[in-house]
């Protein structure tokens, strides 16, 4: 008998809301990529290919827990909740930014949302995910944390010191690692033994809480597994690692030089998470051809007055600079 | 009383031993405690006010702090008020910073400055930039307490100081007290302050005695402080420094020597106006740090004095801080080392010569 796709269990609001939060991403990243080359200052990394992570996790959590996020955070910005226009004006530049102005792509934050900032150092913000969930639970709050990264992220030293911790302490801390296959320019298979590449979720083990391996590239099951996770920390019995695996699509950085063979990345478009999603909706009724051209439509709309809003806002003065460096 | 076959080893520190420095500074007789118990005090009466503020670090729990600083406390709070950490510097750090911005406020604990290194990530890349980064999102308000220093022949890595590095920082705050009435005072300043502060106390003082009121009181950040008043020449000095200081004022007095003993008491803020107003009294300069001079914050205290108070100067300025060379563990070559009372009298005859 054939399995029933697991998305029929969902609540159909909750797909449409996933459908086009990871359309933002992409649409968002794509008109990023040829604007960072022309109009914007510094550099930015692509999420495009990882949207079913970043999207799946933060539709199962509150509007009040926590996340931190990486170098590579558009997206998880995006699916917590975050303004495109204000982040655009971010990456401008402008002092309409989340930050405004001052840190661009790699330190976009909204305490409001519970981003507690994407962070330039690989793994630097892990132990800050586990700082607020023991900031929760000294509150006797049933607010949960998750730290972003990537498997890079996964060898420093900071992960074991930050998973331990929260291990010992019973933390509600919901470890995702994003494992897109590429540190900057090395391969996946140069920094992990091969005894563990298949799944390097066992790692939890090793710190007395579950991990499990799950297809980063299709959101229901992200969204899934996330809602036990989050379930478990919520509950009191401590951290979970979620290893998602994907592909980072893009280069490290957009404009990046590129050593990856084509037929590699070529092999992981074809397992698009967005079109994996396109086709399930459709297969199960739960969204029509047109609707999803509807919803494309609008959040190119959205993407394109958040760009607007970015480019008509203002430049900081000078002197800017010189404000917040204490408190 | 420094520099003899007396001086401690890192094994008294553990017990109380009376010291022979003189701690009074003018002000009525009261109650003695040690520096230790200055700074335990300031925590106590803190955590009692505020439920969400704690301690954490390694040994900080039953075992009363590797410097005995938080003994008795995890009796009176508990788990997660006075928590045990792993040994992981980075890791501690980095969970101080993200409970400091989510609602409660960490007080973290690392015994030895030494072991800092381990944890500059979590203190100059996270804590020290939160505010700046994010515009005024998020402050860090969370105090890092450390101890720095020598005297206690405890080998290269458990003797240095690095408050410079910190002082380089923007965003971070360093505290460096002398006495238990300011490390107290001090210490409550720095954990109502918004921002991260590196507090840094003084592994040999620990066990010194200090008059301390009973009485609640808190010392503002970047305020200096006179230790001794004198009219010849002025010596800023920190920590430890400033009693072996005050010990050659002592006896310079004898010779009709007035020397004024200026203890910034923050680094960061600093009070540059009390400062120079001594500089401008006395017209010579002595800097004396137990880090290494070269590199020293003294450099830099040297150059606000030489750009805002050149013409008042009638000596070029003198520097006293350890021989740049790692600290050695045996007296005979630690004591060569390290700033010694000699030294400090040498550079203040050389600019009064």
């Amino acid at each position: 008998m054939e399995q029933k796709d697991p998305i029929t269990d969902m609540n159909e609001d909750d797909v449409r809301k996933i459908y086009e939060t990871m359309q933002k991403i992409r649409m968002f990243e794509t008109r990023e990529k040829d604007l960072i080359q022309t109009e914007q200052e510094g550099f930015a990394h692509s999420y495009v290919g990882e949207e079913a992570i970043a999207t799946g996790v933060a539709a199962a959590l509150r509007k009040d827990d926590y996340i931190t996020s990486t170098h590579r955070g558009h997206g998880h910005m995006i699916a917590k909740g975050g303004d495109m226009g204000r982040m655009y004006a971010e990456l401008y530049g402008r002092t309409a930014g989340y930050c405004q102005g001052k840190s661009g792509s790699l330190h976009i934050a909204d305490f409001e949302l519970g981003v507690l900032g994407a962070n330039g150092i690989v793994s630097g913000g892990i132990p800050i995910a586990v700082g607020a969930a023991y900031s929760a639970q000294l509150r006797k709050s049933d607010q949960v944390s998750v730290a972003f990264f990537g498997e890079g992220a996964m060898n420093q030293g900071l992960f074991h010191e930050a998973a331990n911790m929260a291990a010992i302490y019973q933390l509600p801390v919901i470890f995702v690692v994003e494992v897109n296959h590429w540190q900057c320019g090395v391969r996946y298979e140069t920094v992990y033994h091969p005894s563990v590449i298949d799944n390097i979720a066992i790692r939890a083990q090793s710190y007395g809480f579950p991990g499990e391996k799950i297809n980063g590239n299709d959101v229901v099951e992200v969204y899934q597994y996330a809602t036990k996770a989050i379930e478990h920390a919520r509950s009191g019995k401590g951290p979970y690692l979620l290893a998602c695996y994907t592909y980072r699509i893009e280069t490290h950085f957009m404009g990046d030089i590129d050593i990856r063979p084509d037929e590699e990345v070529a092999e992981w478009k074809k397992q698009d998470p967005i079109e994996n999603l396109e086709r399930r909706m459709y297969e199960a009724g739960i969204m029509s051809g047109s609707l999803m051209e509807e919803i494309r439509d609008d959040v190119n709309t959205q993407v394109a007055e958040a760009i607007d809003f970015a480019r008509n806002s203002l430049k900081p003065e000078p002197e800017a600079a010189l404000e917040h460096v204490y408190a | 009383m420094q520099g003899t076959a007396s001086s401690p080893s890192l094994k008294l520190l553990w017990n109380t031993f009376t010291h022979k420095v003189e701690t009074n500074f003018g002000r009525k007789p009261m109650r003695k405690i040690e520096f230790r118990t200055a700074i335990r005090e300031a925590m106590e009466e803190e955590m009692r006010k505020d439920p969400l503020l704690f301690l954490f670090g390694y040994d900080v729990g039953e075992y009363g702090g590797e410097f005995r600083v938080s003994q008795g406390m995890y009796a009176e709070f508990g788990d997660r008020r006075v928590q045990d950490a792993p040994i992981n510097e980075n890791g501690m750090v980095g969970l101080g910073v993200g409970a400091s911005i989510t609602g409660t406020k960490a007080i973290i604990e690392i015994a030895f400055m030494d072991f800092l290194p381990m944890a500059m990530d979590a203190i100059v890349n996270q804590a020290a930039k939160f505010n700046y980064t994010f515009a005024g999102q998020r402050s860090v308000p969370l105090v890092l307490r450390t101890a720095m220093g020598g005297y206690i022949r405890a080998a290269e890595q458990h003797s240095q100081c690095f408050e410079n590095w910190f002082v380089h920082v923007p965003g971070l705050k360093v505290v460096v007290p002398s006495t238990g009435y300011d490390a107290k005072g001090l210490l409550k300043s720095a954990i109502a302050d918004p921002n991260p502060v590196v507090f840094v106390e003084h592994k040999f003082m620990y066990p010194m005695k200090f008059e301390v009121p009973e009485e609640e009181y808190s010392i503002p950040l970047g305020s200096a402080d006179i230790k001794r008043e004198g009219t010849d020449v002025t010596v800023i000095a920190t920590s430890y420094m400033v009693h072996l200081t005050l010990n050659v004022a002592k006896k310079l007095e004898k010779e009709g020597i007035s020397v004024e003993v200026v203890d910034p008491r923050t680094l960061v803020p600093l009070d540059e106006e009390k400062i120079l107003e001594s500089v401008r009294k006395t017209n010579r300069v002595v800097i004396v740090h137990e880090a290494h001079e070269r590199g020293g914050w003294g450099g830099e205290m040297a150059a606000i004095i030489a750009d805002k108070a050149f013409f008042d100067l009638d000596a070029p300025i003198k520097r006293v801080g350890a021989r740049n060379t790692p600290i050695p563990f045996p007296q005979v070559l630690e004591e060569f080392i390290l700033p010694s009372e000699e030294r400090i009298e040498a550079a203040i005859r050389e600019v009064l010569s």
